[in-house]
């Protein structure tokens, strides 16, 4: 397996968005890195992870990203090179934190690394993080391409250290998540001792305590400003702003991140590059005025290309008003005009579509009529591929059970759900159990919501379920909220022995460390029982366990109670290519469509490895597909499913 | 290192499957085999829901000039690499055209709505018949059930990109494909991919007995 500090400067690498981003903070001497799991992110802390021990950084999973914020802080208030990184969402858990931090700024580089997700390929929302840099007041910087992922996060370290503050490098899944060639540069062999200096004035950057009470809270404030105007000078030069085109563009367009390859290949499929000047913007917040000048003067149009929102459109329209007497008016085309879309995200033919209504110009013409034939062939030939759980996967049987003991129990109880697969709870592959999802922890603190509202006449029964890692992210203090004000819910845990959602990063549940080294693992059910919370502890596997536990705590005394069910994600590497069980239909048991039970197997439980055999009208395991969990044997009313322990 | 030179460039090609067929990983190597021949390769890919049965594309732009856009403008794949047979389809129709050509695996994982009975899966002969109709060359091969025989149906994945190379359309070969299996998977796997790879090569040359 190739690590991400093999090779040596100059060589060519093949690597993805987020091994370059990784790479270039090894190149810029990283001590620290702190992380969240969460896609599209978690390559960049598990590619360090890798090299942690060959490189000495210290790099752990921390319980959330605001702790992960807090940690990457620290290291570089005791003169160490640090990078946290986290997924879209991640920022909102951490801005509480990063506030105070940018307005304080920093010592050794620091670096906030957001990956987003436009399109919410893998995500509940689209979140836009860019607003925190104009809103806490921070340089933000985003990359054009994957020899840029690299280079642009160790300049910002150097950026980090030169304004004393933090950086933020945005990243998207189609960066992220895409790979391309990269040069490398050189790792340094660097020593360095840590250490927290305080005893200077609260007024010194580099040593000091760090205090917020008046009249220092303003003065951070003014101080903070200044850097971000430095910021701005220092990006006029920047060799990550670069345009190509014309001298006096009929048309400029002003992008940034990956839709810079999108307006590449859009003007390279019109055949446009003689009439389209491209000016492509590494440094986002604060923008260079400059530098903006400059080509805002050359050209009467500006097409502003972007992901979601029109952060950059919004800023650059903010200048130009500013510039106005130099510049002259200008008619601006992007996301207010309706020239491109503001949810989902772009690609080359919407650029391209944008770009041929702008200038009138037509694109060359595509395979409409096989476009539409094949249309046709997809919506009879080609069935839909709704997500499911994996087979094997724990969080069927458990939904399995959740929704069997909330219909025996008959009042329309209902589960709140939470970020993870089993946000999939929701559909029918889990049932449509879960009736809400929200964030990380929310599940638990809704529950605790509708747990109190008996007096106004509420006798729905209320489940919370959440993941392990999830459990300690977010939902201890809504589960001690809770407890402590006696809602009447059940918690139920999926502890599937890892972050498995994200690549089965540990947490503190689990007794390793992100380098792979032992650690302490904590109990969640020892959590529980110590903030006052019943709890039972079973395996979802055993279905009938798990139902009489659901129906004694939805029958049982009011208050919180836990339920934590627990068995390995199918995908975990300790299950991964092993079989419990082999599985087989027991083709004379098995009465087909002449059972009474409707098919329960295959129309209802949904695993993807025991399929309807249509020429037999019989269920039938899928040998490639199945891993041998064994609990459809469970469900068949006729005992047809066999199941023999695995050699 | 000469300059290789490509039938089209940029040359695009999507390799599409469902979660756990092993299609990042197949990206992965050939773009590897690719970018050692001195060719600039981007790939983007969608794999967010890849294990929970969702389709998974992998977009590759190959090219001797410069870095692409991850993501291919539609109706302008050149090529086709499908682990799974509909999902051959559903690439097409958004981004092939008459000229695009499709190497196809024979085994189908059916979507859960198919499970339950909620949905049609089409005979392999109609999905056969409309490859023939809608994409200019076409294979369809076992691959699983060859990988199955050598004792792990993910090789599938290894076949297919055998089976590109016997095509012939972009410069991979064995040699380079062994370099660069033993160097992202070490530990003794490089013979029995070394295997798959040829078994795919055999089979679009029609040397192999399944073919």
């Amino acid at each position: 397996m190739s690590t991400i500090d093999e090779g040596r400067s100059g060589e060519i690498r093949f690597l993805q968005g987020n091994e370059a981003i990784a790479r270039g903070a090894l190149e810029a001497g990283i001590k620290v890195a702190a992380a969240y799991p969460g896609t599209p992110s978690s390559e960049i802390p598990e590619r360090l992870a890798e090299v942690a021990a060959e490189q000495g950084l210290y790099m752990e999973w921390s319980v959330n990203e605001k702790v992960a914020l807090e940690v990457a802080a620290a290291a570089s208030l005791a003169g160490l090179r640090s990078l946290s990184a986290m997924k879209q969402v991640g920022v909102n858990v951490a801005s509480d934190f990063l506030l105070p931090l940018a307005q304080y700024g920093t010592r050794a580089g620091m670096v906030l690394v957001t990956c987003e997700d436009p399109g919410a390929l893998s995500s509940a929302n689209e979140g836009d993080s860019r607003q925190y840099a104009r809103m806490m007041e921070f340089p933000l910087v985003e990359p054009g391409d994957f020899q840029e992922a690299k280079d642009i996060t160790k300049w910002a370290f150097e950026l980090s250290e030169e304004l004393r503050n933090v950086v933020m490098v945005r990243s998207v899944t189609r960066m992220s998540h895409a790979s391309g060639n990269v040069v490398l540069g050189d790792i340094p062999k660097s020593e360095v001792v840590a250490r927290f200096n305080y005893e200077g004035s609260p007024f010194g950057q580099m040593e000091g305590v760090i205090d917020s009470a008046p009249p220092l809270a303003a003065y951070y404030h003014r101080r903070q400003q200044e850097k971000l105007k430095r910021a701005a000078e220092i990006f006029e030069d920047s060799p990550f702003n670069a345009y190509s085109g014309p001298d006096y563009p009929e048309l400029l367009i002003i992008t940034s991140s990956i839709c810079h390859l999108y307006c590449k290949e859009a003007i390279h499929v019109l055949g446009i590059s003689d009439r389209v000047g491209l000016l492509k913007l590494g440094t986002t917040w604060p923008l260079p005025a400059r530098l903006l000048e400059k080509h805002l003067g050359k050209s009467d149009r500006v097409l502003v290309v972007e992901d979601l929102l029109p952060f950059l459109e919004d800023n650059i329209k903010v200048m130009a008003a500013e510039l106005g007497q130099k510049i002259g008016f200008k008619r601006f085309y992007g996301k207010k005009d309706g020239s491109l879309p503001s949810v989902d995200e772009l690609n080359p033919d919407l650029v391209e579509a944008a770009l041929t209504k702008i200038l009138g110009v037509e694109g060359p013409a595509g395979p409409e009529e096989y476009r539409k034939q094949m249309e046709e062939v997809v919506k009879i030939g080609a069935p839909a591929r709704m997500m499911t759980f994996c087979p094997g996967c724990p969080h069927r049987a458990s939904f399995w059970s959740i929704h069997n003991a909330l219909t025996l129990d008959g009042r329309k109880g209902f589960a709140c759900g939470d970020i993870g697969c089993y946000a999939l709870g929701t559909t029918a592959v889990g049932f449509e159990t879960l009736k809400t999802v929200h964030a990380m922890g929310s599940g638990a603190g809704l529950a605790s919501g509708f747990g109190q509202f008996k007096p106004f006449g509420f006798n729905q029964p209320v489940v919370a379920v959440c993941g392990d890692s999830t459990f300690f992210h977010a939902v201890m203090p809504a589960l001690v909220n809770a407890v402590h004000l006696q809602s009447n819910i059940i918690l139920v845990i999926l502890d599937n022995g890892g972050t498995a959602m994200t690549g089965f990063q540990p947490h503190p549940g689990v007794a390793v460390k992100a380098i792979g080294k032992e650690s302490s693992a904590i109990d969640m059910a020892d959590v529980c029982r110590g903030i006052g919370a019943e709890v039972k502890v079973c395996d979802p596997f055993d279905l009938e366990q798990t139902q009489a536990n659901l129906l004694e705590m939805i029958e049982g005394e009011k208050g919180a109670k836990v339920l934590v069910l627990r068995q390995s994600c199918a995908l975990s590497p300790e299950k991964k290519h092993k079989k419990m069980f082999d599985m087989s239909v027991d083709q004379t048991l098995c009465l087909g469509d002449a059972c009474g039970c409707n098919r329960l197997c295959t129309r209802i439980f949904r695993c993807p490895g025991l399929v309807w055999d249509k020429q037999n009208k019989k269920a039938r395991i899928d040998s490639v597909l199945c891993v041998g969990c064994g609990v459809c044997a469970s469900i068949c009313p006729r005992g047809a499913i066999k199941k023999e322990e695995a050699v | 290192m000469g300059k290789t030179t490509l039938i089209q460039d940029p040359f695009n090609l999507i390799i599409t499957g469902v979660g756990g067929q092993g299609n990042v990983l197949a990206s992965k190597v050939l773009a590897n085999m690719l970018v050692n021949k001195g060719l600039q390769v981007t790939v983007g890919e969608t794999f967010g829901a890849s294990q929970r049965g969702g389709s998974v594309m992998s977009h590759m732009r190959i090219s001797g000039v410069s870095g692409w856009s991850p993501q291919i403008p539609k109706g302008r794949a050149h090529m086709i690499i499908a682990l799974e047979p509909i999902e051959a389809l559903r690439v097409l129709s958004i981004y092939g055209n008459p000229e695009t050509d499709a190497v196809v695996n024979s085994r189908p994982v059916y979507p859960v709505g198919v499970i339950s009975g909620e949905q049609e899966y089409p005979e392999l002969e109609k999905i056969s018949q409309w490859l023939e109709e809608f994409s200019r060359n076409h294979w369809i091969l076992p691959a699983t059930d060859e990988a199955v025989k050598l004792g792990a149906p993910i090789l599938g994945n290894i076949i297919l990109i055998g089976a590109l190379a016997g095509i012939g359309v972009l410069p991979v070969e064995r040699e380079g494909f062994a370099k660069v299996i033993s160097k992202i998977m070490p530990g003794g796997k490089l013979e029995i991919n070394l295997e798959a790879f040829d078994i795919g090569r055999e089979m679009v040359n029609g040397l192999h007995p399944a073919a």
